[in-house]
């Protein structure tokens, strides 16, 4: 009896986990179809016939002709691989500058106004971007870098996201550890970079993989500050490109998505803690 | 002493202030005084900056398609949270029941959140599309192809893809709300003879209030980003199913209509921290009332 609700609950785990996975496998699969079964394939759907669409999980023909073509051959393409590059790292560098210390001042120490900094803090962080997206774009445009990677950048690296989630992972360092660094003469600073960076990394790490993903996968914020398309991180530029290119079109859905993929592999653990953090309540 | 003391305060004081400070710059440069400013906008004219009172949150509030709007996001809200909610805890509670695989599944769960917008965007067509596998699997049961993502069925569509993109992350905060129920608590019920429906609904349910809490909260604030995918499958103009908040925003911010934005930000803001204000005071009540019991 036990055995078979066991199973049951296996059942319908692999049930569900089917769904949640097939986009990854349809794309990582479509990646290595060729052109010619791709119109075969999907072309009903991309607008070249009228067939039906069809799928095989395994590629009649494996071959990794379009992904070198759109990597070779696509400049465009190129180019916005590098801009959605350009418009993330300076973002994850800039959030350690601004947010590791704001978050070790919210978390360690206490002073008065603190509470009134953090909850400004968590209310900035609910705001869905609709509601800045006017402000933003105000003040972006009066500082005359609407239409650069800066309008992306500079206010992302002041999100208040990852120094509520750092905050979590400082507070838990033991206060004995910086009473003894104390006690050995250590100035604050020094008891900063030597014992709040080091053990405070899975923090760090945290607040970093949930920023990346944020900011690969953007889509509102180059929309609205970035009118020059020649700009456009790759998020914006992959659905025209199924109409331009429809032989390249999946190899340009999965070169988008192994990074974002490869970093998720390495850091789930961090992923993960960097969640629970977000839900821990005041 | 009390002299040092009072020193080394002061002290700890201007040092936690000097590590905010870089931030707390950015953020009043980039939000508060812009958003203050914002606010002063919602209340006036565009080009003359003169005073108009509440005439532009009238105008919003006659506006069609701004009531349009927020009647399709609040439905969103309505059917894709407590959807969200529930089959995240059912599946962590099923999680939680298993032995073998349980790290990994639960790993499965959260790809969803590292896969980009952009790369679904094809293969939701290839689903969906009038030529579609969906259609292709329907007309074999002789039913007529329909084009999924322009008609009513976008909607369906849209709640689908928040499903699948959030359950993970949904999940893992109920795994975490579950794993802190202190295992006393079931022995002592299990030495009473409660039974497993009992215990799930004695035991289990209550000490997840807090959990429930922020879940819903964090749910809530994921719905708005939705819009990504939605906006990325369907454009500008979805069908009207799912033309929401979000694309209202974008379409008058085309239109530079400032004057709408300023009051649309300033409702919207308003209402985000009403939810999240009452839900806080709703969870405090039900902790106390079950405090008592």
């Amino acid at each position: 009896m036990n055995r078979r609700i066991q199973g049951i609950r296996y059942g319908i785990l692999s049930t569900a986990l089917f769904l949640v996975l097939l986009p990854l496998v349809m794309i990582a699969g479509g990646m290595f179809m060729g052109n010619a079964e791709l119109v075969e394939r999907i072309g009903g759907v991309l607008g070249i016939n009228r067939n039906r669409a069809s799928w095989r999980a395994v590629p009649s023909y494996m071959t990794l002709k379009p992904v070198v073509e759109l990597l070779l051959d696509s400049p465009k393409f190129f180019k916005m691989f590098w801009n959605s590059v350009r418009q993330t790292v300076p973002v994850l560098l800039g959030q350690q500058l601004i947010a590791v210390p704001a978050a070790w001042s919210l978390g360690r120490y206490s002073f008065r106004g603190k509470k009134a900094v953090r909850n400004l803090y968590i209310l900035l962080m609910i705001l869905p971007f609709q509601v800045t997206m006017v402000s933003s774009y105000l003040v972006l445009k009066n500082q005359g870098i609407l239409d650069t990677s800066l309008a992306i950048i500079l206010p992302a690296v002041f999100s208040t996201f990852p120094v509520f989630i750092m905050i979590k992972f400082f507070e838990s360092i033991p206060e004995e550890l910086m009473e003894a660094a104390r006690m050995d003469g250590a100035g604050e600073i020094r008891i900063f970079t030597a014992i709040g960076i080091p053990l405070g990394k899975g923090g760090i790490l945290s607040a970093m993989i949930l920023s990346y993903l944020e900011c690969w996968n953007a889509i509102e914020q180059p929309l609205t500050f970035l009118r020059e398309k020649s700009l456009w991180p790759m998020s914006l530029y992959l659905p025209q490109i199924t109409a331009d290119r429809a032989g390249v079109a999946f190899a340009a859905s999965a070169v988008m998505m192994i990074p974002a993929v490869l970093i998720f592999l390495w850091g789930e653990g961090y992923l993960e803690q960097g969640i629970v953090a977000s839900g821990i309540k005041e | 002493m009390s002299q040092k003391m009072k020193r080394k305060k002061r002290k700890e004081t201007i040092l936690a202030w000097a590590f905010l400070l870089p931030s707390l710059f950015g953020v009043s440069c980039y939000v508060l005084v812009p958003f203050a400013d914002v606010i002063r906008r919602s209340f006036s004219e565009a080009m003359t900056r003169t005073y108009v009172g509440i005439q532009n949150y009238k105008s919003i509030f006659e506006n069609q398609a701004f009531l349009r709007a927020g009647r399709n996001t609040l439905r969103f809200l309505a059917v894709c949270i407590p959807l969200l909610l529930a089959l995240s805890l059912f599946f962590s509670l099923l999680l939680m029941n298993i032995t073998h695989f349980r790290e990994i599944m639960k790993t499965a769960f959260l790809v969803p959140l590292a896969i980009p917008a952009a790369s679904i965007v094809l293969l939701w067509k290839v689903f969906f599309h009038e030529n579609g596998l969906l259609n292709g699997m329907l007309t074999k049961f002789g039913m007529q192809s329909t084009d999924f993502i322009n008609s009513g069925y976008a909607f369906a569509i849209l709640i689908f893809t928040y499903i699948w993109k959030n359950i993970g992350y949904d999940l893992v905060l109920w795994s975490a709300g579950l794993a802190e129920i202190p295992e006393s608590l079931y022995e002592a019920a299990a030495i009473d003879g409660a039974g497993k429906g009992k215990t799930f609904l004695y035991i289990t349910l209550p000490n997840l209030t807090g959990t429930f809490f922020i879940v819903t909260v964090l749910s809530f604030i994921n719905s708005f980003k939705v819009f990504r995918e939605a906006y990325l499958i369907a454009g500008d103009y979805p069908h009207e199913s799912i033309y929401m908040l979000q694309h209202l925003f974008n379409n008058w911010f085309t239109a530079l209509d400032i004057q709408k934005m300023s009051a649309g930000a300033v409702v919207v803001a308003v209402s985000v921290f009403l939810v999240i204000f009452l839900s806080e005071r709703i969870m405090k009540h039900v902790k106390e009332s079950g405090g008592e019991r």
